[in-house]
Parts: C-alpha cells; sequence; structure tokens
C-alpha cells in the first residue's frame, strides 16, 4: 500500500482512527489543563497568602513537578492508583496487577504538573496588577470575593493568557507520554499502526504533522484572545 | 506505606547507576544542541530571507512537536528506509543512544535558538554601529562587542532549557535506555512501590537541577563584575 492509502479514510486505511487518537489528544490534554487550571488557582492563591504553612507548601508542591521529569510524574501516578486499586481489590478477593483508568490517570498526571506551572502564571498575574486597584476595591467597601470578580480576575486573566498559552502548548506535548500508560491517543495510535504495517516512518511524521496542527490552531486561537483581552488597552510598543 | 530504610537505600543506589547516563545524554545534547542553536540564531539576525525563513520553519516543526515523536521518527522511523539501513550511518542510527542524543539535541537547537536570538538581538544598536564607525570587522564586532553581552543576556534563558533537558533525558528510556527514569520504571514495576521509588528518583533529579542552577549563578556571577560591588579602595597609609 502507498503512504496515500494507508493514511487514507477508505476501508484498510488509518486515516479515521488517526484523527479520533488526535481527538483523544486533544480531550485529555483539555482535561489536565482545565483540572491543572483548578491547581493553579489554589497553588497562587497559596503562595500569595499570609500564612507561612500554606506558602511552603505551595513551593514544595511546584519546585517538586517543574523539577522532575513528566514522565516519571506520569509513571508515578499509573502504578500509585493501580496499586491503590489493586489493593482495595485485593481485599474483595481479587487478584495481580489491576490497572487504573488510563484516561481518568493520564489527565490527573497532566493536571498536577501543568497546575505547577500555572500556579506560577497566576502568581505573576495577580503580582503585575496595579496595587491601587484592590486598594480602591477595598476603600470603596468592596468585600474580597467581589474585589477577586470584579477588579482582579478581570485584568489578572489578560496578564495570565501568554503564560497560560505556554502551558497549554506543554500540556499538548506532554500528553504525547500518556501513551505509555496504554491510553489510545495520537502517540499511541500511532505505535499500534507502525507495530501492524511496519511503516514507523509514515505514523509517527502523521503524528507528528496532527501534533504541529493542533499547536498551530490553539497558538492562532490564544493570539486571538490576547488581541480580544487586550481591546481598549493602549500599547507604547 | 511503613517506612522501610533499606528498600530505600536499596532504591537510591540502583538510581544512582542511571546518573552518569542520564548527565552524559544532557550535557552531550546541549553542547551539540548549543552550536546548532548558534547557527540557527545567526541565520534568523541574519536578515537574509533565504538562510531566516528555513531556521524559522526549523523552530516551527520541533517546537511543535512533542520531543517523544521526534525520538520515535529517529529511532523507529528511519529503519523504514532501506537506503538509510544501508549506509554509513547506520553504525550509528541503529543504536538507541545516538538516536536519543541526536532527537535530544535537534530539539534542544530549536529552544536554544530562540535565547540565543534574543540575547543578540538585546545588544544596543549604539554599541554594534560604534563599532562598525571605528571600522571593526565582523567577526571581530561579534568577538569583542556582541557575544560578550549577549552571553551574559541569555544565560539564565539558558539554564532553564539546561534544566528542561535533563528532565527531557527521561525520554530516552522510552527507547530502551537505562537512565534514571529508566531504572525507575523498571524499579516500580518490580517492586509495585511506586512512592518510594518516585521519591528516591525525584530527590536524584532535584538534587542535579539544584546543582545546575547554582552552577549557573555562578557563572553568571563570574561573568558580570560591573554588578558585584566595588573593591573597597586601601586605606593609604599616614
Amino acid at each position: 500500500m502507498s503512504t496515500s492509502e494507508i493514511m487514507g479514510f477508505n476501508p484498510g486505511g488509518w486515516g479515521a482512527d488517526m484523527l479520533a487518537a488526535a481527538g483523544m489528544t486533544l480531550a485529555v490534554a483539555a482535561a489536565g489543563f482545565l483540572s491543572g487550571i483548578v491547581l493553579g488557582f489554589a497553588g497562587a492563591a497559596a503562595k500569595l497568602s499570609r500564612f507561612r504553612v500554606l506558602r511552603l507548601l505551595a513551593d514544595a508542591y511546584t519546585t517538586l513537578f517543574r523539577g522532575v521529569p513528566d514522565l516519571l510524574i506520569i509513571y508515578l501516578f499509573y502504578f500509585g492508583s493501580s496499586s491503590l486499586i489493586g489493593s482495595v481489590a485485593g481485599a474483595f478477593g481479587a487478584r495481580g496487577f489491576v490497572g487504573a483508568p488510563a484516561f481518568l490517570t493520564g489527565s490527573v498526571a497532566l493536571g498536577v504538573v501543568s497546575g505547577a506551572y500555572e500556579t506560577e502564571v497566576f502568581r505573576g498575574a495577580c503580582l503585575a496588577l496595579h496595587k491601587g486597584e484592590v486598594e480602591a476595591a477595598r476603600a470603596i467597601g468592596m468585600g474580597p470575593f467581589l474585589a477577586f470578580r470584579r477588579i482582579i480576575l478581570p485584568q489578572a486573566a489578560r496578564f495570565a493568557l501568554p503564560g497560560l498559552d505556554n502551558v497549554w502548548q506543554l500540556v499538548l506535548k506532554q500528553s504525547a507520554l500518556i501513551s505509555v500508560i496504554g491510553l489510545v491517543e495520537l502517540m499511541r495510535q500511532a505505535q499500534v499502526g507502525a507495530g501492524s504495517t511496519r511503516q514507523p516512518f509514515t505514523f509517527y511524521l502523521a503524528a507528528g504533522a496532527l501534533y504541529l496542527l493542533i499547536t498551530s490552531l490553539s497558538s492562532l486561537v490564544f493570539h486571538r484572545a490576547e488581541r480580544r483581552a487586550a481591546r481598549g488597552i493602549r500599547r507604547a510598543l | 506505606m511503613p517506612f522501610d530504610g533499606a528498600f530505600l537505600a536499596a532504591t537510591a543506589a540502583a538510581l544512582l547507576k542511571g546518573v552518569p547516563l542520564t548527565l552524559e545524554l544532557a550535557l552531550l545534547s546541549v553542547s551539540l544542541g548549543l552550536v546548532l542553536a548558534f547557527a540557527l540564531a545567526l541565520m534568523r539576525v541574519s536578515g537574509v530571507a533565504a538562510l531566516d525563513l528555513p531556521a524559522r520553519l526549523y523552530g516551527f516543526v520541533f517546537r511543535g512537536t512533542p520531543l517523544l515523536v521526534q525520538i520515535f521518527i529517529i529511532y523507529y522511523g528511519l529503519s523504514q528506509f532501506p537506503a538509510i539501513r544501508h549506509s554509513g550511518l547506520w553504525v550509528y542510527l541503529r543504536q538507541a543512544y545516538w538516536c536519543a542524543v541526536l532527537a535530544l539535541t535537534l530539539n534542544t537547537a530549536a529552544y536554544g535558538s530562540e535565547i540565543i536570538r534574543g540575547g543578540l538581538l538585546s545588544v544596543a544598536h549604539g554599541q554594534i554601529e560604534a563599532a562598525r564607525a571605528c571600522g571593526m570587522a565582523p567577526l571581530t564586532l561579534y568577538r569583542r562587542i556582541v557575544l560578550p553581552q549577549a552571553l551574559r543576556q541569555m544565560l539564565p534563558g539558558y539554564s532553564n532549557e539546561v534544566i528542561l533537558m535533563v528532565k527531557a533525558t527521561a525520554l530516552a528510556s522510552t527507547v530502551t535506555l537505562m537512565e534514571v527514569t529508566g531504572i525507575a520504571a523498571k524499579l516500580i514495576s518490580e517492586s509495585y512501590r511506586p512512592v518510594e521509588v518516585f521519591i528516591c528518583a525525584g530527590a536524584l533529579y532535584l538534587g542535579l537541577n539544584f546543582a545546575i542552577t547554582r552552577l549557573f549563578a555562578q557563572l553568571e556571577r563570574a561573568l558580570s563584575p560591573e554588578k558585584r560591588p566595588a573593591p573597597v579602595p586601601e586605606t593609604p597609609h599616614v
């Protein structure tokens, strides 16, 4: 079969499988990115809090998960949750290795790693905020939540967008590592195709092209969002 | 999870055996990648479209795809072509080690070239004009004016890249190389004690990265004498 037939959509072609797998890549990356945003919010709040314990905990979190290879973290979550599930299943009489659900483990691992990066993004964005804005909000009697919603969030979101773009690109590329725990996303699908057709170059190149398509399209989206968030802001440069 | 000192010690000892390979992969790919990155950065700032565009395309492709895909294309993909299997390069390309080094090098060059480009562009315009006005030849200009300043400017960015590369060497374990992460994965699947193994391996990586951060901070200090406090002049004896 020629390359175009292999990657085609006719019966026996792998085109549809590869596209479905690209969808899975997007899904697991999005799940990881969004749970990372939640963790990032919590982490940034802890880093900016008055309590020393919270600051130390958040520091330990970002240092550990930004300093250790992602692959190692994915192994930790996969085997960690597997042995947890295994011991629960063992209590009910099951024996041997019980695999953890790959999508869940994968997105949790991606979420924990990206949360560490997003903590720094949100912290930077909050620090970039003009101090007078928060003081003014407090002076006219806004409570902390109202001030957060009306004053801090809309402005910090603008400062955070470029950083979030970076983290999203990172998560998209890290999601390829989820293939090691067996989730059939783009990379895993390419491995399966390469194995059964003995055309590894064709499949990995196609996977690379699809990744490139996803990353460049999403950076386009982020640039539009940045432009939109910056409307009404005068630029000196 | 009961604390098991003997297991932790055995794990740490086993993982330590992977450190030389991890460091070797990182050192080799960072230094080879630096040369390539410098060439790419020069192509970007050259202002010649025929040089600029290929360098841009290179950056776009290597920064837009996962490193794992790049490693797999080189290690598994290239063997698809009989021409490569029968060429002299095959001696290297059939070894996981050289494929990993090649992929890491090509990858870090793409990111490094952006850092170097930023450093080159940070040199004040007037300085280059002044050097040209003195009649400096391009090579002298680079050696005396541009490089010393650009080097200092790009050090913090490059130290980040080196740390990223130390972490990226973990992917070499997917093509059978037994560096720290490869050994860790093997230990986990043998012992089913992921948390303890992770703690040991994580501590190793954090230690390595901490040492690299300190090294670069020292280098930055050594290269920026103007930022150090002025020496106290000796008081003359009366």
